[in-house]
């Protein structure tokens, strides 16, 4: 018994991590630039296909095997750098203002384009770019072996959420941009240039999700359509944490990653809907989410 | 000005009727025969089951028109008639699908229409082909339920369904003495995944009735993550693991499962595990039971048929056929046999869909995989041997098949009448090993 409960926290954690990586950045994005992105899918199968891409590089350079970790990180970061521009300042930043329904289909349309990208560079082929994954070793829980790489996905979402707290409260760029998610009007007229802060604001979620598709890489085959369950899930995440909520995709991540555990474990039968289930009972009873606080209405 | 508008339409009106009438005409004189193909082209299907599928259709297609290929398939295209091939992408879903098929029926008068991996798709276009009496060749999908639900009569299906699959890994399993006191499964949650497991475990159960199911898991298609589901399989204890999973679902499954020791800790089956082999190469797990969905690939027949596809299929793309091009290029195979006997009996006109379905109507025909026998759902859906095999190292490191025991087309699969899951419980009466 105290095993199975053991194995549900731990698959639950890791599933609820994967997920919580790929929503901080989506839910910072509609936090700060009021953008529900779509698209973040479709960054995130970049990172995949980028880390499936330069990790064979790395090892065929004979770089050390406990280097890997860095070039995940760059192919990630190479993504955000490239996609930033071209999606904020050469397309998104033309709809600011607009009506929220326009927004989401402008970043569908981006989402789709995205897709056709992935087969334009990668083709139909699955990537498979694994030995990363073999970085860590197994350890032991119970009656079961958990590979290292899954359990330090733990860390890395930990990290990764005290971080983008951390810079928010408390340091003064951080400050800046809660300044802008309270009050884009007044915080231009104080001198804070919007531009840059939005700017800013997208290459941090984009990264994320890059970052999320560089350390799912390992796991999966990397293929055309990986990106549509995530966009789903995250979505999910952010509805029940509340969007543009930090605590909330923590939260939102955890609720689904528990519950989804349990019912594999103990009621298969439910791990189909479990995921709307939560999901559908937010939007009844609080459908703003549950870290979205009440507003104060502008006159 | 009235007098150039008068001219305009004349012109205009000329113009048109000169573009119809080449349109008729060509609609007219059109000697070949116009095939809808229909499969993955993009989507997590298409690497792992359309693309080569569509690879080997393409070969086989260009073969045939060029008269390549051995006899009995050696009279060039179809009959003589030259083959135009319409691909189109199975992705979407079957609302999607079914628009599809309209549009290649009655937009581009296609003759027929060979296609659909999903089981979903293959549900859903065999009333909509019978309503447009078009004729339709379903290559690879599992589903029993297609022939065992409903009757058509413009519709087959060229490859065995899935009952095969899992009956043989029972029989297999038994018979290599692999312990099946107790079973878990994890299976896609749609059509394909809950039947091949039905399939499976009332086989087990019927061969074995003190096995025990330990667990059975129904994750969504193409979820891709799958830890908790290995935990559950393995805190299940289960001796043997079965698995109908395929594509990207399966490549991801495997490389999740291995580094935490499943394919140590248990027997794992995999109905259809053959098709990622080419692309895992050595990542693919040793000690593994595998099906292909029939004799194909690395458990093909040692035929001359066989030979010749094998090596035209490596020649061309460098890699070993697994079962998706062996079973589209058996469609096309069932076609043709389908389409000259038709013209056999109507003094080699072109054969409309109504003697083509006649002729496809209980046909037999050679195939790389060994003989296809139209002789479930009234001789509309098709029957064949079947192997099983078991994953090893070769002495290069590679990952190879052996242990291979092969089963009759009439062991495996039920008699006509009879609803699969129906024959396992009664125990294979008639089961000819």
């Amino acid at each position: 018994m105290v095993d199975e409960i053991l194995t549900i926290v731990l698959d639950g954690a890791i599933y609820a991590s994967w997920l919580f990586i790929v929503a901080l950045g989506l839910t910072f994005v509609f936090g700060v630039l009021k953008i529900l992105n779509i698209a973040h899918g479709g960054i995130y199968a970049l990172g995949a296909y980028s880390t499936a891409t330069l990790v064979p590089i790395f090892y065929s350079l004979g770089m050390p095997e406990q280097l890997v970790i860095l070039a995940m990180l760059v192919s990630a970061l190479a993504v955000a750098i490239v996609i930033t521009p071209i999606m904020e300042r050469g397309i998104l930043r033309r709809f600011y203002g607009q009506d929220e329904v326009l927004i989401v289909l402008v970043t569908y349309a981006i989402y789709l384009v995205l897709e056709d990208v992935q087969k334009l560079i990668w083709g139909m082929n699955s990537l498979y770019v694994s030995e990363p994954r073999e970085l860590l070793g197994a350890l032991e829980f119970g009656s079961l072996y958990y590979v290292g790489y899954d359990l330090a996905l733990i860390g890395l979402a930990i990290f990764c959420g005290l971080f983008l707290w951390f810079v928010l409260n408390k340091t003064q760029s951080g400050k800046i941009v809660l300044a802008v998610i309270h009050n884009p009007e007044i915080s231009g007229c104080m001198g804070v240039n919007i531009n840059k802060v939005y700017l800013a604001a997208f290459f941090i979620g984009a990264f994320l999700a890059a970052l999320a598709g560089s350390f799912t890489a390992p796991l999966i085959s990397v293929q055309v359509g990986i990106s549509v369950a995530v966009v789903i899930e995250s979505f999910a995440v952010v509805i029940i944490g509340g969007l543009g909520s930090i605590p909330g995709a923590v939260i939102g991540a955890l609720i689904i990653g528990m519950a989804r555990a349990a019912c594999v474990h103990k009621l298969p039968e439910a791990e189909i809907f479990i995921m709307y289930f939560c999901m559908a009972g937010m939007l009844i009873f609080k459908p703003k989410g549950l870290f979205q606080g009440a507003q104060a209405r502008k006159i | 000005m009235n007098f150039f508008r008068q001219c305009l339409i004349l012109i205009s009106s000329i113009l048109i009727s000169l573009l119809t009438f080449v349109g008729i005409s060509n609609a007219d004189g059109h000697k070949g025969f116009k095939l809808g193909v229909v499969t993955f082209l993009s989507g997590p299907a298409a690497e792992p089951f359309g693309v080569p599928a569509w690879n080997g259709g393409k070969l086989f297609i260009k073969l045939l028109n060029e008269g390549k290929v051995p006899a009995p398939y050696n009279k060039k295209g179809f009959g003589g008639m030259k083959i135009t091939a319409i691909p189109i992408d199975e992705s979407g879903g079957a609302t999607k699908q079914v628009q599809e098929f309209r549009n290649l029926v009655q937009r581009d008068k296609v003759d027929a229409v060979l296609g659909y991996v999903s089981s979903g798709d293959c549900m859903a276009i065999p009333s909509v082909a019978d309503e447009l009496k078009a004729l339709t060749v379903l290559y690879d999908c599992g589903t029993p339920r297609v022939f065992e639900d409903a009757s058509y009569k413009y519709v087959f299906r060229t490859a065995a369904h899935a009952a095969m699959d899992n009956i043989a890994i029972a029989k297999y399993l038994i018979e290599k003495g692999h312990d099946i006191s107790s079973i878990a499964g994890i299976n896609q949650n749609y059509a394909w995944g809950k039947d091949s497991w039905k399939d499976f475990s009332v086989s087990v159960k019927k061969l074995s009735p003190s096995s025990e199911i330990k667990n059975e898991l129904f994750p969504k298609i193409f979820s891709g993550q799958y830890g908790t589901e290995i935990s559950a399989l393995m805190n299940s204890k289960a001796k043997v693991v079965h698995s109908s999973l395929w594509g990207g679902d399966l490549q991801s499954f495997i490389l999740q499962a291995k580094p935490r020791g499943l394919f140590k800790r248990t027997q794992v089956v995999f109905s259809a595990g053959d098709h990622v082999m080419p692309g895992l190469g050595n990542k693919y797990p040793e000690g593994v039971i595998l099906g292909a969905r029939g004799q194909y690939g690395m458990m093909a027949p040692d035929t001359e048929l066989n030979k010749w596809f094998y090596k035209s299929y490596m020649d061309e793309y460098g890699v070993f056929p697994a079962q998706p091009p062996y079973r589209m290029v058996q469609g096309l195979m069932g076609l043709k046999m389908a389409i000259e006997k038709a013209m056999e009996k109507n003094g080699g006109k072109k054969p409309n869909k109504d003697e083509i379905a006649a002729a496809f109507k209980g046909l037999e025909f050679d195939s790389p995989g060994g003989l296809v026998q139209m002789k479930l759902g009234d001789g509309h859906q098709a029957i064949q041997p079947h192997a099983i095999g078991t994953t090893v190292k070769d002495k290069d490191g590679n990952i190879t098949v052996t242990d291979i025991v092969r089963y009759k087309a009439s062991c495996v699969n039920p008699p006509n009448g009879i609803k699969a899951v129906d024959w396992i419980n009664a125990g294979f009466p008639g089961a000819d090993c």
